[in-house]
């Protein structure tokens, strides 16, 4: 294995996957958005929603286009980067992938057209309905692909084939309902919801802070405060804390995610700050709220967080039993009918992936030293003191959220729209949702390393057969793309809200045509 | 739980299923690769080139889902395949993304401002977007056609043995020009039908002439190529059908000329060579005689019968190995398993039909021709 292409091929998929996900939170939030403003619309009849409507859909539409184009190499970058988690998984992993595309991404891009340019050629009810699919699209998608990322965390339903060499599925139902995926899907929307909101909260506020078309700034902020509330609830509440318990490796992450090195008794303790060190394998400087974590994790006063240390000696064992699942696989290369090796590798199958970890240290594990075998089990830890400061960053702005929303839910329904020092900082806002969506998105990937799929293929031994001068290649070109792309979409986006809701192309003679056509008079 | 249809027959339908993700890719997507390809061409100014961007601005984003939705039902259905090829054809893989990415921001951003530095600067993006991916999808064609150079280990983890430049050989670039032609000719057509008559719609008729008949001489060279070119693979032995998706437990060897068997065994088959020449003939006969709806079902049926030409005369092969034939993919050899291809198929037969139903409604919403009128007044359009 040559570590250097495994670095380069993480580094690519982190760059894309990271650049991806700035566009899509704000699309799956703002999406619903339209539909709520637009229902208004077309309950009330009142022109200003139209135009609130459109102007929100015009920002959409700019955030829209990179979330598409950047998806697009997401969809082939297992493939052309991951070929043999590709291979290895595909029987699995592209079900969801191909069900995303056909059931939910073709709604999504197949209405968007009409959302744009169906205004004049549908009735409101229609045009209502297009939005709405947008919408429902958009949030579908984001099931099917959370499904996918679930399954890497939790890789239920599926058993490894020797006669393929590869996992194979054996209880869909159970990758469709996989508990860890559906605690991720309700975390990731609500999040991009609570993205959409702060966005919309923040622009409004600058309009009123500007004293410019303060009518729909008005409107957009207190339906933003509303929704906004309810998601930054809905994001701390319905958090992934429910799936810490399930597997050795979700396990690992809660214990990487909160510097616990050992076992406490129950319940135990969260800790607030510190300085956790991989080199001493402690938690420096520790401050302790006791129980809490206990009882966040468990649901329980009697469960029990098991610490690091611990889940490192069951990896150990794990190896040991890998090992024997790994020479059965070897024998049945040789001779398919072989029953005695059938039998071995049945009884040790569920611990194959821990014997791929030492193909790090030697091509063959049969042959491992102890000294390996020690340190792969080791690599089962994700880096503890970058977890746990991801992790207090992500918390710190949600919780921050919940109160700014409360604040900003109290200011609309008593119509203060006048408080600058909020609308300020609902400004400075802005960027701190992505800031936590991309946090969290680190702390879900670098929390399952080693590993690909948990405690089934590495992540090392994922990679493609590519040279180090290919990855480059690619790696400089998305990133010069990319960011030419991103410097684009920053000025066009602040361009057009300069510009406010004034309409293009208008026949600009014509002052007052068509409904809502015409721009608003500031206030 | 066994499902209720047979490996072998699943396997089957999912091969048909691979040809008709690709041309419902060719036949929606393909119209608007071939109209950005021919964008700085067939318009002058502003106006007419808003003209031709608005006539696909609505629709090119649905059809664009039948790519992705190709790459994820290729993942899902033929695991192998995407595995080998997406990492074996890395850089032109990475050409073909590129120029699909600026396809997007192109039709989104270039209305955004009036200059017109910026403006020609998105219309050559376009053309990009159109064009590149139109040529290296042919020329990816055309080395599946040769055999790539890939080998499988005993861990069935997939090693790759050439270069980017080695994709382009005469073969391969026939190919490629094939697809061109057949993407531009889908292309002209499409604005004939679809923008007013007048300077545009004259010029595109003029480029679709040029590319259907570019269509009927490539492809026939590229029949004589299959036929004299020394290019080939045959399964030895027994095939075992409803086998473990194994490449390595399939015995193959180069066999020149054999791309051609399936046409003695079938003789039905002969059908898509037979399309495959007559779409373009009748494409060129409505563009000529003025008959847009013919020029347009010609060039969908002459995309059609070329894309099933290449993938019955591959029959049973998918992805042929140059330098170890017992690594190639066959259709029996490299699908997931049965339980997954039957719950593909299920979702398939459930979503489908209500994909179709939905495009057609969208289509006909924005049904008739983009006028210089609407392209001057209508607020909504780029």
């Amino acid at each position: 294995m040559d570590m250097a292409v495994v670095e380069l091929s993480r580094l690519q998929f982190a760059l894309t996957a990271l650049y991806h996900f700035l566009f899509v939170p704000l699309t799956l939030g703002l999406s619903f958005m339209l539909v709520i403003m637009e229902s208004i619309y077309v309950m009330t009849g009142r022109e200003i929603w139209r135009t609130i409507t459109r102007f929100w859909g015009k920002l959409f539409g700019i955030n829209f286009v990179l979330g598409v184009s950047t998806g697009i190499t997401m969809e082939f970058e297992f493939g052309t980067n991951w070929s043999y988690f590709a291979h290895y998984v595909g029987d699995i992993f592209g079900a969801p992938l191909a069900i995303e595309g056909l059931m939910a991404f073709f709604m999504e891009a197949t209405f968007v057209g009409l959302m744009f340019f169906g205004w004049d050629k549908l009735s409101k009810q229609a045009h209502l309905f297009v939005t709405f699919m947008v919408a429902l699209g958009t949030n579908l998608s984001a099931l099917w692909i959370l499904i996918a990322n679930g399954w890497m965390q939790h890789p239920v339903g599926a058993r490894f084939n020797p006669d393929t060499m590869r996992m194979e599925v054996h209880d869909f139902m159970a990758v469709l309902f996989n508990p860890v995926a559906q605690a991720k899907f309700v975390h990731t929307v609500s999040a991009g919801y609570v993205c959409a909101s702060v966005f919309v909260l923040g622009v409004s506020s600058y309009y009123l802070l500007r004293g410019k078309w303060t009518a729909i700034a008005k409107r957009s902020f207190t339906v933003a405060a509303a929704f906004g509330l309810a998601s930054s609830l809905s994001v701390v509440v319905l958090g992934d804390e429910s799936g810490y318990a399930l597997t050795d490796n979700q396990k690992m992450k809660l214990a990487a995610l909160e510097g616990m090195w050992h076992t406490e008794a129950a319940p135990a303790g969260l800790s607030l700050i510190g300085f956790p060190s991989m080199k001493d394998k402690e938690t420096h400087f520790e401050v302790k709220v006791p129980y809490v974590l206990g009882l966040i994790s468990t649901r329980s006063l009697t469960g029990e967080v098991t610490g690091i240390e611990d889940l490192v000696g069951r990896a150990n064992q794990r190896i040991a039993s890998g090992i024997v699942a790994y020479d059965a696989v070897e024998k049945l290369k040789v001779n398919r009918t072989d029953i005695a090796a059938r039998e071995q590798f049945e009884l040790h199958k569920q611990d194959l992936g821990y014997a791929m970890l030492l193909k790090r240290y030697t091509d063959d594990p049969r042959k491992a030293t102890l000294a390996q075998k020690e340190q792969a089990a080791w690599d089962t830890v994700p880096h503890v003191p970058v977890m746990f400061w991801l992790f207090r960053a992500m918390a710190a702005i949600g919780v921050y959220l919940i109160g700014f929303f409360g604040v900003a839910f109290v200011l609309a329904t008593m119509r203060r729209f006048d408080c600058r020092k909020f609308l300020k900082l609902a400004v400075f806002t802005i960027p701190l949702p992505w800031i936590a969506i991309e946090a969290g998105w680190m702390l879900a990937e670098l929390g399952r390393q080693p590993w690909a799929i948990d405690g089934v293929l590495p992540t090392f031994l994922g990679v493609s057969s590519l040279t180090v001068a290919q990855i480059w290649t690619t790696i400089v070109g998305f990133t010069l793309l990319y960011g030419v792309l991103a410097v684009i979409e920053v000025k066009l986006m602040l361009a057009a809200i300069r510009k406010g809701p004034i309409e293009d192309h208008g026949p600009a003679h014509v002052q007052d045509t068509r409904d809502g056509y015409a721009p608003l008079p500031a206030e | 739980m066994a499902p209720p249809i047979d490996y072998e027959i699943l396997r089957m339908i999912w091969w048909a299923l691979l040809g008709v993700l690709l041309i419902g890719f060719t036949l929606t997507d393909g119209f608007d690769l071939g109209t950005a390809t021919l964008l700085p061409f067939v318009a002058k100014d502003d106006v007419e080139r808003r003209m031709v961007i608005n006539s696909i601005g609505a629709t090119w984003e649905g059809n664009q889902v039948w790519f992705i939705l190709g790459g994820g039902a290729i993942f899902a259905a033929w695991p192998f395949v995407y595995a080998v090829s997406f990492s074996g054809f890395y850089l032109a893989m990475f050409l073909v993304l590129s120029a699909l990415i600026l396809r997007p921001v192109g039709f989104k951003y270039r209305s955004k401002k009036p200059d017109a530095a910026w403006r020609s600067r998105w219309d050559w993006a376009l053309f990009v977007g159109g064009f590149v991916p139109a040529l290296v999808f042919g020329v990816a064609v055309g080395n599946v056609l040769t055999g790539v150079p890939f080998r499988l280990d005993s861990d069935l983890r997939s090693f790759y043995d050439g270069t980017l430049l080695g994709l382009f050989h005469p073969f391969s670039l026939l190919a490629g020009l094939l697809s061109v032609a057949m993407i531009v000719l889908h292309g002209a057509s499409w604005l004939s039908i679809k923008i007013e008559r007048g300077p545009v719609h004259d010029r595109a008729a003029r480029f679709g002439t040029i590319a259907a008949i570019a269509s009927i001489l490539l492809f026939a060279a590229g029949g004589l190529f299959i036929w004299k070119g020394g290019i080939g693979f045959r399964i030895e032995g027994l095939v075992d059908s409803f086998g473990p998706s194994n490449p390595r437990l399939t015995q193959t060897v180069a066999a020149p000329g054999a791309w051609l068997d399936n046409y003695g065994r079938y003789p039905w088959m002969i059908l898509g060579p037979i399309l495959g020449f007559l779409g373009p003939v009748l494409a060129l006969m409505g563009i000529r005689s003025g008959k847009e709806v013919l020029a347009f079902g010609g060039s969908s049926l002459g995309a059609v019968g070329i894309i099933s030409t290449v993938g019955l005369s591959m029959f049973p092969f998918i992805l042929p190995s140059s330098i170890d034939p017992i690594s190639s993919l066959t259709v029996w050899n490299s699908s997931s398993s049965h339980v997954t291809l039957f719950i593909m198929l299920l979702c398939t037969v459930i979503f489908l039909p209500f994909v179709l139903l939905y495009t057609a409604w969208v289509y006909k919403v924005l049904f008739g021709r983009i006028t210089t009128k609407e392209v001057k007044t209508n607020p909504d359009f780029y």
